[in-house]
């Protein structure tokens, strides 16, 4: 017992989806605790202080945007939400409203322990790190120097602000908006266009292939996400 | 009421007028008995005035003929029965010629003048009557809802106001007049005449310069919008042709016939657009339960399986294959349920495409991510023309075209075959094609691939129902693109779609930054 167990809360209407994120995140040593409803919800986090939520968007008595933001107001803990395939403004607005990842229902058991695991890196700290390595990029952010295997890259402000934000939350979906009002401001919201041309030239700097990146992933119609292993 | 909205000219026959000169030679006669009856006690001056006033009364009652006639009467019998020598035309005093010709003067001046009011009376009680049976048309017509009931009303008002037969000729789909509700044709109707009526815009028939000898006149039904129909119009009367003033009469009523037609056809039109409305709603929060409820079990089915794996006592590997079996086919459910829901989308209509200026390569990359495990073991070859445009489109529902492309591709063919994503600009457009080196598509069946539910090699084990390639097109055609399929360059399939080209909006340059160099504190603009 020398780390506490960590807990994780599921809102989930739906029995059998409850019971296999249970079986699922209690193998990795998680203590799980069901809600069914969003008041449920929001009750049982506000009792258990959860490391972890996982939240299914479309419940009975509300949406699971609601409880995002009822929960953000005292909790920085990782909230993963489940949606359908068709729902992207579900997605980006739970993303927006603080979500930290989501998943596209029907999913695994993998995916979803993948999912946990990074967002449980990434709050083990990534500022602290002023070198950031994926695949065979290297970034040295002290020295505002990006090396691909051992050749300097040269990137624009925008560009390397664009991979700082990128490194800041890897592994994390960040949504159009999120990029947009980062890089140049809340009044360029409607500029989806911008972050495409320069994402495009980033991957055209970094990626080995860029017309099938495997780093800088595009989740179409919600935003981009960097992953350090494919 | 009824009677008082006729508005035929009261007829003016020979007999009626005689009866009416007759009428004012008798007045004449007893004004002449009463004078010569009064003869002793009155003065000729005063008798004078008698004889006038008759004049008046017989231009009052009978008009102005009889009254020129009472005036001339007058004067005569004045002159034989009261001015001495009396029982003859001769005049003692010369003087009384003076009082003839100002008592025939005054006569028929008073006489014109009466009859002349009398007229304009009888015209204002004429229009008054009509400007009635328009008002009682009019507000009869606009509380109807059913162009059965204003045709019927419309043929009821006008046959009796203007005491003719009345028909509502109405266009067919094909845009052929016809009477309306009518199964059988009435005698002597020129339907050839209705329709050029009725497609000219003016009218035909009786009354009309063109007219050949028909009884039927035809007044087209023109509303603000359109000409809505004809009226068709024969007179009872029938050697009597309508009067100019009655004709504008009629049009009056064709008019506002025409305006009521118009207004229960947008009636009909606006109850048609809120059913449809409303059935979109129903269909639309349907297709969403329905999607909600049947990936629900299908989510649960894929991490039960997946999680027997997990299980404290761990599973045996050949039940570890059969949950992964299970997986496989739940997953392949899935699939075919995002294809059926997409399609009944597509199919109810209403595309809603969220148009963004996108990039093609992005959606390559990712589609190609997705199709990864239907390529397996396949060469995939991307190649894209350097520095493409961004085209607007919706990204999710392009990928969805490219990705069924690629797991097309996937199907069709071998492992080790190769796969080959291409984009390039081609007339004004975005064209992505996915080849392969499979067996490729039968001669002439290069649409039907495209249908819903066809598929090429029936017989067969390939997966699938048909469905991909139906929504791929369904998407692309709402983008205004095309797709098609093509022999590829050396064997196999090669699937095309282009995507119209716009103009992107700009991107503001900025300068690279040299290596090592220092960002900017700030780079917003």
């Amino acid at each position: 017992m020398s780390t506490p167990r960590r807990v994780a809360v599921v809102v989930e209407d739906e029995q059998p989806i409850r019971r296999f994120v249970r079986t699922a995140l209690e193998s990795e040593g998680w203590s799980v605790h069901e809600a069914r409803t969003l008041r449920e919800g929001l009750h049982e986090a506000g009792a258990r202080k959860p490391d972890l939520v996982v939240l299914d968007l479309g419940l009975p008595d509300g949406t699971g945007i609601d409880f995002i933001r009822g929960f953000r107001a005292w909790s920085p803990a990782p909230v993963i939400v489940l949606s359908a395939r068709s729902d992207e403004i579900d997605k980006i607005e739970a993303l927006d409203a603080g979500a930290d990842d989501y998943l596209t229902k029907p999913f695994g058991v993998g995916e979803l322990l993948a999912r946990v695991r990074a967002t449980e890196r990434r709050r083990a700290g990534v500022s602290a790190e002023a070198r950031f390595r994926f695949g065979d990029i290297e970034v040295d952010a002290s020295r505002r120097v990006v090396r691909k295997r051992d050749d300097v890259v040269h990137l624009t402000p925008i560009e390397y602000r664009l991979l700082m934000l990128f490194i800041a939350n890897h592994g994390k979906v960040i949504t159009h908006g999120q990029i947009l009002r980062e890089l140049w401001g809340p009044a360029y919201m409607e500029h989806g266009h911008y972050v495409r041309v320069h994402m495009g030239h980033l991957r055209q700097k970094l990626e080995d292939d860029p017309g099938q990146p495997a780093h800088l992933l595009t989740e179409t119609g919600v935003g981009y996400r960097l992953v350090d292993e494919t | 009421m009824r009677e008082s909205t006729t508005l035929q000219q009261p007829c003016e026959t020979p007999a009626g007028r005689i009866a009416k000169y007759a009428g004012g030679l008798v007045a004449c006669a007893l004004t002449t008995l009463i004078a010569v009856a009064l003869l002793p006690w009155l003065d000729l001056a005063n008798l004078v005035m008698l004889f006038l006033l008759n004049v008046v009364l017989v231009a009052l009652r009978l008009g102005r003929g009889p009254s020129v006639l009472a005036a001339f009467v007058s004067v005569a019998a004045f002159d034989f029965f009261c001015v001495p020598p009396r029982m003859t035309f001769a005049v003692s005093d010369a003087q009384y010629l003076l009082t003839f010709a100002i008592m025939l003067a005054v006569g028929l001046i008073t006489g014109q003048l009466t009859a002349g009011l009398r007229y304009q009376a009888r015209v204002a009680a004429h229009r008054e009557a009509r400007a009635q049976a328009l008002y009682e048309f009019a507000r009869e017509l606009s509380s109807l809802l059913e162009t059965e009931r204003v045709v019927e009303t419309a043929a009821g008002q006008i046959g009796r106001t203007f005491q003719a037969q009345v028909l509502v000729l109405l266009p067919d789909a094909s845009n052929r007049v016809g009477p309306a509700g009518a199964d059988t044709k009435p005698p002597a109707l020129d339907v050839a005449a209705a329709q050029a009526a009725y497609e000219r815009g003016d009218g035909a028939g009786k009354g009309a310069d063109t007219a050949p000898p028909d009884p039927w006149r035809y007044v087209p039904l023109r509303a603000p919008m359109r000409t809505r129909g004809v009226l068709a119009v024969r007179p009872q009367a029938s050697h009597s042709a309508l009067a100019p003033e009655q004709q504008r009469h009629l049009e009056t009523f064709a008019a506002l016939t025409a305006i009521a037609l118009e207004r229960v056809h947008y009636v009909k039109v606006a109850q048609a657009v809120l059913v449809r409305m409303e059935s979109e709603r129903l269909r639309n929060s349907l297709l969403a339960a329905l999607s909600h409820d049947l990936r629900t079990p299908v989510t649960a089915l894929i991490g039960l399986a997946e999680s027997l794996a997990l299980m404290p006592t761990p599973v045996r590997d050949v039940q570890a294959e059969t949950a992964q079996a299970i997986v496989d086919q739940a997953r392949r459910m899935s699939q075919l349920i995002d294809n059926l829901l997409e399609m009944a989308r597509l199919q109810s209509g209403e595309v809603h495409l969220r148009r963004d200026w996108q990039s093609i390569e992005e959606v390559v990359g990712s589609a190609l991510r997705f199709a990864r495990p239907a390529l397996s073991g396949r060469r995939v070859e991307v190649a894209l023309q350097p520095d493409l445009p961004l085209v607007e489109f919706d990204a999710v529902l392009i990928e969805r075209v490219v990705c069924n492309l690629l797991e097309n591709a996937g199907k069709h063919t071998e492992p080790g075959s190769s796969v080959r994503v291409s984009a390039r600009l081609r007339d004004a457009a975005l064209e992505v094609c996915v080849a392969d080196d499979g067996p490729g598509v039968p001669p002439g069946q290069e649409d039907a691939v495209f249908e819903k539910f066809v598929r090429v090699d029936s017989a067969s084990s390939t997966p699938g129902v048909g469905l991909g390639l139906a929504i791929s097109r369904a998407i692309v055609e709402a983008h205004g693109g095309r797709i098609g399929v093509a022999r590829g360059a050396a064997a196999g399939a090669q699937f095309c779609f282009t995507l119209p080209l716009g103009n992107p909006p700009p991107v503001p340059n900025e300068q690279d930054l040299p290596p090592g160099a220092a960002t900017p504190a700030r780079v917003e603009r």
